[in-house]
């Protein structure tokens, strides 16, 4: 089912589309307070220049640290927030356009990190599911509208029994479980799923990853995904975003990120996973810590932590370009631009074979 | 300091430890016969999944159960020492002198209105009686032992002038300073990033060894516990379900949830069709089955395992709570569990 998903899709079309998507915050302290310090505004950069395509049908992965960005994109795209600049076309639409228009705005859901916050616990299961049915008026009469939650239970493997239930008499994975079915309660064919497992224990993940890679099957669905846990990521994804300070580092078929990482930020990370093998490899830990997106140093986002440094990183922001010989991948660095960095080698390569990421 | 008794046997010694807490509907049994022995400057992992037990092992253990959880069995002995029938005020004593403990969070475990310098000084002359100077003298010397860049001017500095990372720095420089022979850290790298994480393990473990001291390392994080751990115990709801040294542990468990929950783990190297979990939760304290508490999840479950509840059982380096490896068992560990 889930396999041969790798494959290339023929002639496909564009469900999601991000160009120099941008999202400020003004964090200025208060009139009076800046006044008697002489200082100006003062912004916070969550998300600054991003642009990807996301195929009808697959699965494009944001990855990166707490602070890097990837979960304001993800409320970018789904309306929650406004753009400082850029667009963002949802299956050729504006999404402005998009989200004014009821057939449109069913058409994309989204899923969140904490199935114990975002379930009311006052309301049935079956309230819960058929929010949105009822919502868009997709289904009229309290008969049919059972039916339809009691099915879309069957297809988050729940009992359509659970409807009577509260919120809290099910474990967190279940929870998640009936946030995957009200998110398909409307029929979408968009679904944002910021990190979803990263709540759920590891045994738990793996059936909600199973479950979501099933539902895009069956189903045709398109996925943005935000995740942490590289992982996991790779399990699902067909391409992967990096991101750092707001940007996107290296974007890349999901195959080929992790046999041949490209920016010294993506392979420290994937340095940095726990190694489950216990060949003893001493880890060596990125240096430094990530800067405050405030104040970010100038250049290169990157550079105070980055083993390639250069001058010029220093000074020049680096752009998303495609490396030498190497196709499906950009990569925004200096030293990959001007052929200094060492040769790509697999993630998990030679020594590393069998390394598991592992979170539980 | 006092010149460090020589140690014989284990600095903590975990027996039959049972917790409960009353409630409105009965007495819920948290933690079940939990035993353990962890040795000088050993590294003991104690993983599990949400709600097996794991930190509360550990707040029993430093006296810092949440009421009304209290110790209804069992014993835990510091270096031969009972420590959990003391009153109070002899264990608060003991606590930060003997014991280190750190936590996930390391906002909440430092006092916002106090610079790091002066959590650290005052820590020390409460367990080591040290005079100003040679107390602020030893606080910069943690600071930068624990990797703190520019100690003799952040000393002054407080919490939130800190990082995440650096500020489970200090935490870790806090815990340690009154030169503990135990140190409790539960998951104390669960709140920092990747980057930050494999900075704050290599360092916990150098000063582990370094020092000789004995540590308890709770994380829900299997990698965690392969780089850093000596042996590992697996929980699971409150009770110990599989035991031994770490690279047995990891890389052929013999208890099926230990199994269960290493094959769970999505791989970093290739892309699997479908990933193995366990189906079903951990069952809430209150609908604990009988017999083996993994018996509904368990792919290998047979009669005995209903009704009969397992004791730890030697199995190859390891020891697992499963009937499986009992030779008087009617159904014996198939090829796989046993040779991993």
């Amino acid at each position: 089912m889930a396999e041969g998903r790798e494959a290339p899709r023929p002639a496909a079309t564009v469900m999601l589309a991000v160009e120099d998507l941008a999202r400020h915050f003004d964090v200025s302290r208060p009139l009076l307070q800046r006044l008697l310090a002489g200082e100006g505004r003062r912004s916070l950069k969550a998300v600054d220049g991003v642009s990807f395509e996301i195929p009808r049908g697959t699965t494009l992965s944001l990855v990166g640290e707490s602070g890097c960005g990837k979960s304001t994109v993800a409320r970018l795209v789904v309306g929650l927030y406004p753009p400082s600049r850029g667009g963002i076309r949802f299956d050729g639409l504006p999404l402005e356009q998009a989200r004014a228009d009821a057939a449109q705005r069913r058409r994309m859901q989204m899923i969140f990190q904490d199935p114990y916050a975002s379930l009311n616990p006052r309301w049935r299961v079956l309230d819960i599911i058929a929010e949105p049915i009822r919502a868009f008026g997709l289904v009229s009469g309290a008969a049919a509208q059972r039916a339809r939650v009691a099915e879309l239970l069957t297809q988050v493997g729940l009992s359509p029994l659970d409807g009577e239930k509260f919120p809290h008499e099910f474990s967190g994975g279940q929870r998640q479980r009936i946030s995957i079915a009200r998110a398909l309660s409307s029929h979408p064919e968009f679904l944002v799923c910021d990190e979803p497992t990263s709540a759920l224990d590891v045994s738990v993940q793996a059936q909600i990853l199973n479950l979501m890679k099933d539902l895009q099957a069956r189903l045709g669905l398109t996925y943005l995904f935000i995740s942490h846990n590289l992982a996991v990521v790779r399990q699902v994804s067909d391409q992967i975003g990096v991101m750092y300070l707001g940007r996107l580092v290296e974007l890349a078929e999901a195959e080929t990120l992790f046999t041949a990482p490209r920016h010294p930020y993506t392979r420290a990370l994937m340095e940095a996973i726990p190694d489950l093998e216990m060949t003893g490899r001493q880890r060596i830990p990125v240096g430094g810590e990530v800067p405050s997106p405030i104040d970010p140093p100038p250049g290169c986002p990157f550079h105070p932590r980055c083993p390639l440094v250069a001058d010029r990183c220093r000074r020049e922001m680096p752009l998303l370009l495609p490396p030498r010989s190497q196709v499906g991948t950009v990569v925004a660095c200096h030293a990959v631009e001007e052929g200094r960095d060492p040769p790509p080698a697999p993630a998990g390569g030679d020594q590393r074979i069998g390394t598991t990421a592992t979170a539980l | 300091m006092p010149a460090a008794a020589p140690i014989t046997g284990p600095v903590l010694s975990v027996r039959d430890l049972r917790v409960q807490f009353p409630t409105r509907r009965g007495v819920l049994t948290a933690l079940d016969g939990v035993s353990f022995d962890i040795a000088p400057g050993e590294v003991l992992g104690v993983v599990g999944e949400s709600g097996a037990g794991k930190s509360m092992t550990g707040a029993a253990i430093i006296g810092l159960l949440e009421p009304p959880g209290r110790i209804a069995g069992g014993e835990i002995r510091l270096q031969g020492e009972r420590i959990d029938t003391l009153p109070q005020d002899r264990l608060r004593r003991i606590r930060g002198r003997q014991i280190g403990a750190i936590f996930q969070d390391p906002l909440t475990t430092l006092n916002p209105l106090y610079t790091v310098g002066r959590q650290l000084i005052e820590t020390m002359q409460a367990h080591l009686g040290l005079s100003d100077r040679e107390a602020r003298q030893r606080a910069i010397g943690w600071l930068e032992m624990v990797g703190i860049p520019a100690a003799a001017q952040r000393v002054d500095s407080y919490p939130h002038e800190f990082s995440g990372g650096m500020r489970q720095r200090v935490v870790i420089s806090l815990a340690l300073c009154a030169e503990p022979i135990l140190v409790v850290a539960d998951e104390p790298t669960t709140a920092l990033d990747v980057s930050i994480q494999a900075q704050i393990i290599a360092l916990l473990k150098r000063l582990a060894r370094e020092k000789g001291t004995a540590m308890m390392l709770v994380t829900h994080d299997m990698g965690v516990i392969a780089e850093t751990a000596d042996r590992v115990a697996v929980m699971y709801a409150g009770r110990v379900a599989e035991i031994g040294p770490v690279r047995a542990v990891v890389k052929a468990p013999k208890h099926p949830y230990s199994a269960g929950l290493m094959a769970s783990i999505p791989p970093l190297d290739r892309k699997v069709a479908h990933l193995s979990g366990i189906e079903g939760a951990m069952p809430r304290l209150s609908a604990i089955p009988p017999g083996c508490a993994f018996n509904p999840r368990c792919p290998h479950v047979f009669d005995r395992c209903r009704h009969e509840r397992p004791e730890l059982i030697e199995t190859g380096s390891t020891r697992a709570a499963c009937w499986l490896y009992d030779p008087a068992s009617e159904k014996q560990a198939p090829e796989l569990l046993r040779h991993g």
